[in-house]
């Protein structure tokens, strides 16, 4: 009995609960409102369904969530993330386009499924700007000391004026069908693209919790002053963070433009990065720094995405989705406020009591 | 108009003021004449800005009476003690460097003229003020273009305009000023003294207060120990009033043999030469040997904290050269200290010691794997038998090593930080009021810990506003006065040698 109210106190302390909860809740509504939600079907040898559908969709945010959740927890915040997506998705595109977007050509030749760009140089081409993007966010940051809202806001404008610089003011449309594989391909059944947000997890939270990176991010996020007279590197840890999630938000970019098989400077990632902030946000990380859980911002990443999920199946008229989101938000973000954790847990309590 | 001179200002009775867990101040009494500089003294905890900040509105009180200008009132709010006439001119400089003087000077009061800002009228108005202040320069262009000293200035002027001031409180105002530009603030301030009006002077320079001020007012640990006129107090007097020992205790002060200064190596293990920085600390010499405790002694502001932040490469020296095990440094910064076993226990724990949000253990390895890097990651193994180590060595309370520090005690989180520390297994450990602020029993815990490291080999040194505490623990002490070392004492000294020194000339000074 008392063993098992401790381990009720330990699994309410932890930062997973709430989030979890959040998502058990949404769940929970689909069962009883949203038929055939849970049912998984096999077509052609690849799962199919709402829950599939979720994980799909949801691996651009899970994956723009990673890297926001280690740059929040050193108390910063990038706003250039979805700016970042459309630049990663324009040079991937423009590079397997036969004529990178350069030249007018016969539509015939615009239409074959050819690139003279080998695939594999698109997508490193495609990871390093975005990298490098993260890495100029990152020194502006540590070292032009700039705050971090005002640094990425730069490149939250600019970065979409890069991307169209890039496409040469067009939208770009992929015929080359290999590429493809990345948003629509299908691995055992899954989709391709949560092979590749797994891979990105596993790499950072390797990074975060095999390394010492971790601790430091979360000291520094704390107490910079303190973490810089311990003899952390407070500039550096900054400047990696925002690396990143440079680096996260170009994955996120080629499988976006993989899945639309297009990629569009302006609309691109639009919006994007305000969905990671909510998703680390939800996910139990402070807006001020300090302690993170990957995990937590994945499930956070998850609860967005089953809620837009959730209001397609049930054929919600769009106008109507960002109302009932943001509802769903606000009823999250609420039971987090310590003030509802104390009412809360004062009801708990009192049943503890009597039980 | 101000009042005539010797007529009672401000009349304070009584006044107590507590906060959960501190009783800051307690029946404390305090006058201001119209016509008198006072100065308001004491060490870090004594209560000064605390009254302060009731005489200005921040706080209100929880007993005692104000009387100012004959009536029973007590500012509201900071702009209820303006409309008084009661002006405060802050440590930080807090103007726009963006502004004009001018705009400076009355911003929120600018003169008008058909509803709209009258910009001549400001800049005459803004000159007239400065010129009261023996100040000529050009109003209209920003004020980040002048000096601090100008600056300062700006915010006296500031104060003197915002309420035709009848008082004029100046927090720290010479702290960041040269000698040159404090004498010229000084002529100024005997200029409004003799306008009449009452000036309380906040500072931790001894030998301004007896430059400028006519009476003293020290607070000891939110009590009043005293007003006295400055001109009849002894340096030394005052020193000893501020620090709460009196000349009797001198004598018969138990001092602890120490036995752990035999293990002294004679070669210097750390050695510095014409060191310092500019604004901080000036050029000294200093040599601290393995096995040994150099205490340092001087007062808040005397150069105590700077020295220690100039050793550990938190600030980086301007002048000077810096030998470590015989090979010269020329690279500075706290990681670099780290790596070379120099570790440093900051002075304001809160703010620059504990993560607060971080378990002990955690806090515990932090600077041991800072040192590492983020690849030699200590295993959690490790880490928690690094934390039971400290936890038992230094009598650490707490439920477990996984209890964020910010649930312990003050003199357990200095001891999580000493243990982060020692962790590093540092040749020197630089110690900047490691015992402030926590129970007696945890006090005389760290002294001992102190010579019980000496002991093992490493080199230390204990900085503490405590004066008895250094005595105890420091087989050497460094007296600092005013930015400066000043002198070493070697052996046995009692206290009332050290505060002679600390209080420097005027005080008969004949260290030896």
């Amino acid at each position: 009995m008392n063993s098992s109210r401790f381990s009720w106190h330990r699994l309410r302390d932890s930062q997973l609960f709430w989030p979890l909860l959040a998502l058990a809740l949404i769940m929970l509504f689909n069962l009883f409102f949203t038929p055939g939600f849970y049912n998984i079907e096999i077509k052609d040898g690849r799962l199919s369904g709402f829950l599939i559908d979720i994980l799909n969709r949801g691996s651009i945010l899970m994956l723009l969530s990673i890297g926001m959740t280690m740059v929040i927890a050193t108390g910063g915040v990038d706003l250039s993330v979805g700016a970042v997506v459309a630049i990663s998705a324009a040079t991937a595109t423009v590079l397997i386009n036969p004529a990178l977007a350069r030249q007018l050509i016969s539509s015939e030749e615009l239409i074959k499924d050819v690139t003279y760009t080998p695939l594999w140089l698109c997508i490193l081409a495609a990871l390093l700007v975005s990298t490098a993007c993260g890495f100029w966010n990152g020194l502006l940051i540590s070292r032009g000391r700039i705050q971090p809202m005002v640094a990425t806001l730069v490149l939250m404008v600019a970065g979409r004026g890069i991307a169209q610089l890039i496409t040469n003011g067009q939208i770009i449309t992929v015929y080359y069908s290999r590429y493809f594989f990345i948003g629509n391909g299908y691995l055992l059944g899954l989709p391709f693209a949560l092979f590749i947000v797994a891979f990105v997890f596993l790499l950072t939270w390797l990074l975060a919790r095999r390394t010492a990176f971790g601790l430091f991010v979360e000291s520094v996020g704390i107490n910079g002053r303190s973490s810089y007279l311990s003899g952390i590197s407070e500039k550096n840890i900054k400047l990696i963070v925002y690396t990143i999630c440079g680096f996260c938000a170009g994955v996120a970019g080629l499988i976006y433009s993989s899945n639309v098989k297009s990629a569009d400077a302006n609309n691109a990632g639009l919006n994007l990065e305000l969905d990671a902030i909510l998703a680390v946000v939800i996910g139990g990380t402070l807006m001020t720094g300090g302690r993170f859980s990957l995990f937590a911002s994945i499930i956070g990443a998850l609860i967005i995405q089953s809620t837009t999920t959730t209001m397609y199946a049930l054929g919600v008229p769009a106008m109507a989705a960002s109302a009932i989101k943001a509802l769903v938000v606000l009823i999250v973000i609420l039971l987090y406020s310590d003030q509802t954790k104390l009412v809360l847990g004062r009801v708990f309590e009192r049943k503890g009591v009597q039980s | 108009m101000p009042a005539e001179p010797n007529t009672s200002l401000l009349t304070m009775q009584g006044i107590s003021k507590s906060f959960p867990g501190v009783q800051a101040l307690e029946d404390v009494d305090f006058a201001l004449k119209a016509g008198e500089i006072h100065a308001l003294v004491g060490e870090n905890g004594a209560g000064k800005s605390t009254l302060i900040k009731i005489i200005t509105g921040v706080e209100r009180l929880d007993h005692g009476r104000v009387t100012f200008l004959g009536q029973s009132v007590q500012a509201r709010s900071p702009q209820h003690a303006q409309a008084l006439g009661i002006s405060t001119v802050y440590q930080e400089i807090n103007l726009c460097d963006n502004l004009s003087v001018a705009e400076n000077i009355l911003i929120g009061r600018e003169p008008r003229k058909f509803g709209r800002i009258d910009r001549r009228g400001m800049q005459n108005r803004a000159r007239e003020i400065l010129a009261r202040l023996d100040v000529d320069i050009d109003v209209t262009r920003d004020l980040g273009e002048y000096s601090i000293a100008i600056k300062q200035m700006a915010a006296i002027a500031r104060a003197l305009e915002i309420s035709s001031a009848k008082i004029l409180i100046l927090d720290e105002p010479t702290s960041s000023l040269d000698t040159h530009e404090t004498e010229n603030l000084f002529q100024v301030l005997h200029k409004l003294k003799e306008d009449g009006l009452g000036i309380i002077f906040i500072t931790h320079f001894i030998n301004q207060i007896y430059e400028v001020t006519d009476r003293v007012t020290i607070l000891r640990n939110g009590k009043l120990v005293g007003t006295y006129e400055t001109a009849s107090l002894p340096r030394l007097e005052l020193i000893a009033l501020m620090l709460g020992r009196t000349m009797g205790d001198f004598n018969d002060m138990a001092q602890i043999k120490l036995t752990s200064g035999q293990h002294q190596q004679k070669e210097p293990l750390l050695q510095v030469r014409g060191y310092g920085r500019k604004g901080s600390m000036q050029p000294f010499d200093l040599e601290l040997h393995a096995g040994e405790v150099l205490g340092f002694a001087g007062l808040l502001g005397s150069g105590r904290t700077e020295t220690a932040h100039l050793l550990f490469g938190v600030d980086k020296p301007d002048s000077g050269s810096f030998t470590f095990a015989g090979q010269e440094v020329h690279k500075f910064s706290p990681a670099e200290s780290i790596t070379r076993g120099i570790a440093f226990c900051p002075e304001d724990r809160k703010a620059d010691g504990v993560v607060e949000e971080l378990t002990v253990r955690e806090n515990i390895v932090l600077a041991l794997q800072a040192n590492r890097g983020w690849f030699k990651r200590l295993s959690r193994q490790q880490q928690q038998e690094l934390a039971d180590k400290f936890i038992r060595m230094l009598n650490i309370t707490t439920p477990s090593a996984e209890q964020s520090v910010k649930n312990l005690s003050g003199g357990n989180q200095q001891k999580v930080i000493l243990a982060r520390w020692l962790a590093t297994n540092p040749q020197v450990l630089i110690l900047d009021e490691p015992t402030r602020g926590i129970d007696i029993g945890a006090k005389a815990e760290i002294q001992k810990l102190v010579l019980e490291l000496a002991e093992e080999g490493k080199a230390c040194i204990f900085i503490s506003s405590e004066l008895e505490e250094v005595l105890r623990t420091s087989h050497r002490i460094a007296v600092l006065r005013d930015q400066q070392k000043v002198t070493e004492f070697f052996g046995e000294v009692d206290e009332h040698t050290i505060m002679r020194a600390m209080a420097g000339s005027g005080a008969g000074s004949e260290a030896t």
